[in-house]
């Protein structure tokens, strides 16, 4: 049974491994996940047939309730709530990874005298602390998205606290692997451990959120791995170090896109009152009504949409693609502007418009379409804020000084949908909100799209 | 039990695996973040693997208790990332073939 076993976990590795290969590409997504829930079935079942375990009703038991809440929040759930909910989902996976490192330690414990390798304990430890934060830390993410931690929460000498909090959480460690497993150094490390990835995540500004939930999700990926290192299982350790290694690559990517070194997302105060003067803004907002926004737009030649969590928020994904056919009956070249860090997580936008039925080749990434905002007629930008200000060009003193910008302030004219006045996620102020060509079409993103609906529809 | 892996051989499947991560992720589309995000957050819900042996393992009630907990977060991670994963999928293929048909 043993050959079965590993043949089993050997096959799910490939089966991972290959779902993932197929879920880099558009055509073969599907499928992708599919394989390597095939892999993860398999490997569960025959997982059962491992010698010499025991306590099978407490086994099935949890994974019965842990799928059954799994299964119906995971289909409930709104579309534009994913984020969350995959960060949610992954700090489960990492207090997984740390649960296994708890029940190994404390067999240690009780054991002193049985030999476990020093590499063992080492990884053991590691796969804890890594396991740990990210659990904490992606329960934070989660609320934060939720909406139940609404502000960034920072205070005085902030750093120099959680400095200390993770010393005394590699001290205890350290305490754990080379000096003595001892229960009560293990119940406190797991405590500092769980305190760090709270004030760890804490400070990090929603905007930042994607880049973080990535994060936490390579760092769950080599909490398995090491966790798969102590237990002895292949498929653990290649299954976590690709996630590992993929999560990483993900993270950086992400980052780069706005164009901020990942310490700076996790160490930095993005939106904290920032040092350099505010540019003071010229100009006044315009606002405009949902009427004159529609024959703007039904007579423009070329309209290209930039969507934003705004228009998450709203759920007007729908709504804008509605309208978006009533303007391309209408002859109006339609365009679809996504910023790789609009939303809450890279592609984010791209989901959502996918919902709605926009096809692919209406939606461009913004290498390719920023040169064409030159020759545009009408900007139409939905809950979108800082990836279309102007400052991040102009402005070195600006926080998002830098970051590629979808430049919607070259189109001929920029109509702004947007909740009520007021700074973006950022909190920094948008100077394209103010400039002459810009008109304000103050309100909810799905009323607004409904407006323009109506608008268009009685010319 | 099953036959154990020697430190250097671990050491040679971590690199590889690594190295099979990062390349399996380079070529992939900003369209596909998100989902590929979801994707490999199911994948690490192997873990559900551990922490069955773990709790199969346990013989003291803390043990089993922890086990218990470990089995439960992990099976959620599992099964909540596929049906995320799944259900962002399902819209790229219905998005594919309105455009097709």
């Amino acid at each position: 049974m043993d050959n079965v076993t590993e043949a089993i976990y050997f096959v799910a590795a490939a089966l991972f491994i290959l779902g993932l290969k197929r879920m880099s590409s558009p055509r073969s997504a599907r499928d992708g996940i599919v394989w390597a829930g095939i892999g993860m079935l398999a490997a569960t079942i025959v997982t059962f047939f491992v010698p010499h375990l025991a306590n099978f009703g407490l086994m099935v038991a949890a994974i019965l309730i842990g799928s059954g809440i799994a299964f119906v929040t995971g289909k409930r759930v709104a579309m534009t709530d994913m984020p969350q909910m995959i960060a949610l989902y992954n700090g489960m996976g990492g207090g997984a990874a740390a649960a296994i490192a708890a029940v190994e330690l404390l067999k240690m414990s009780a054991q002193p005298n049985m030999p476990h390798g020093q590499v063992t304990m080492n990884l053991a430890v590691l796969g804890a602390v890594i396991g740990t934060v990210s659990f904490s830390g992606s329960l934070i993410a989660f609320a934060k998205l939720q909406g139940w931690l609404r502000k960034a929460l920072r205070f005085p000498m902030q750093q120099a606290v959680n400095l200390a909090f993770f010393a005394a959480t590699v001290g205890a460690g350290v305490y754990i692997a080379f000096v003595t497993p001892d229960v009560v150094v293990i119940t406190l490390f797991f405590i500092l451990a769980l305190t760090f990835g709270v004030l760890m995540t804490i400070p990090i500004g929603g905007a930042d959120m994607p880049v973080v939930i990535s994060l936490y999700n390579a760092l769950t990926g080599l909490a398995v791995a090491f966790e798969g290192f102590v237990l002895n299982n292949a498929a653990m350790i290649i299954a976590g170090t690709v996630v590992g290694a993929a999560g990483s690559l993900l993270t950086q990517l992400m980052a780069k896109a706005m164009n901020r070194p990942i310490s700076n997302v996790l160490f930095g105060s993005f939106g904290s009152a920032g040092g350099g003067e505010e540019e003071s803004v010229t100009g006044s907002l315009k606002p405009i009504e949902g009427s004159d926004a529609a024959v703007m737009m039904a007579f423009a030649e070329k309209v290209i949409i930039v969507p934003g969590y705004g228009m998450a928020v709203a759920q007007a994904q729908h709504k804008i693609w509605e309208m978006s056919k009533l303007l391309i009956e209408n002859g109006v070249d339609v365009k679809f502007a996504i910023h790789p860090v609009a939303g809450r997580m890279p592609g984010h936008m791209n989901v959502l418009l996918a919902e709605a039925g926009v096809p692919y080749d209406r939606i461009f990434d913004l290498d390719e379409i920023n040169e064409e905002f030159n020759t545009t007629d009408v900007a139409l930008i939905i809950g979108a804020n800082d990836v279309v200000n102007p400052v991040a060009r102009s402005n070195p003193d600006s926080p998002i000084y830098g970051m590629p910008i979808l430049n919607a302030d070259h189109a001929k004219n920029v109509i702004v949908i947007k909740r009520g006045q007021g700074a973006g996620f950022s909190g920094i102020e948008n100077i394209l909100f103010y400039a002459d060509n810009t008109r304000m079409l103050y309100g909810d993103g799905q009323e607004m799209a409904n407006a323009l609906i109506q608008g268009i529809k009685e010319l | 039990m099953i036959e154990t892996i020697s430190g250097i051989s671990a050491l040679y499947i971590f690199m590889l695996a690594a190295f099979a991560g990062y390349e399996v992720i380079a070529k992939v589309p900003v369209i596909l973040h998100t989902p590929l995000m979801s994707g490999s957050n199911f994948v690490h819900g192997i873990v559900l693997v551990g922490a069955m042996i773990a709790l199969g393992h346990a013989t003291t009630t803390s043990g089993q208790v922890i086990g218990f907990f470990a089995v439960l977060l992990a099976a959620m991670n599992a099964v909540g990332g596929y049906v995320v994963t799944e259900r962002m999928l399902e819209m790229f293929k219905s998005s594919k073939e309105k455009k097709n048909g």
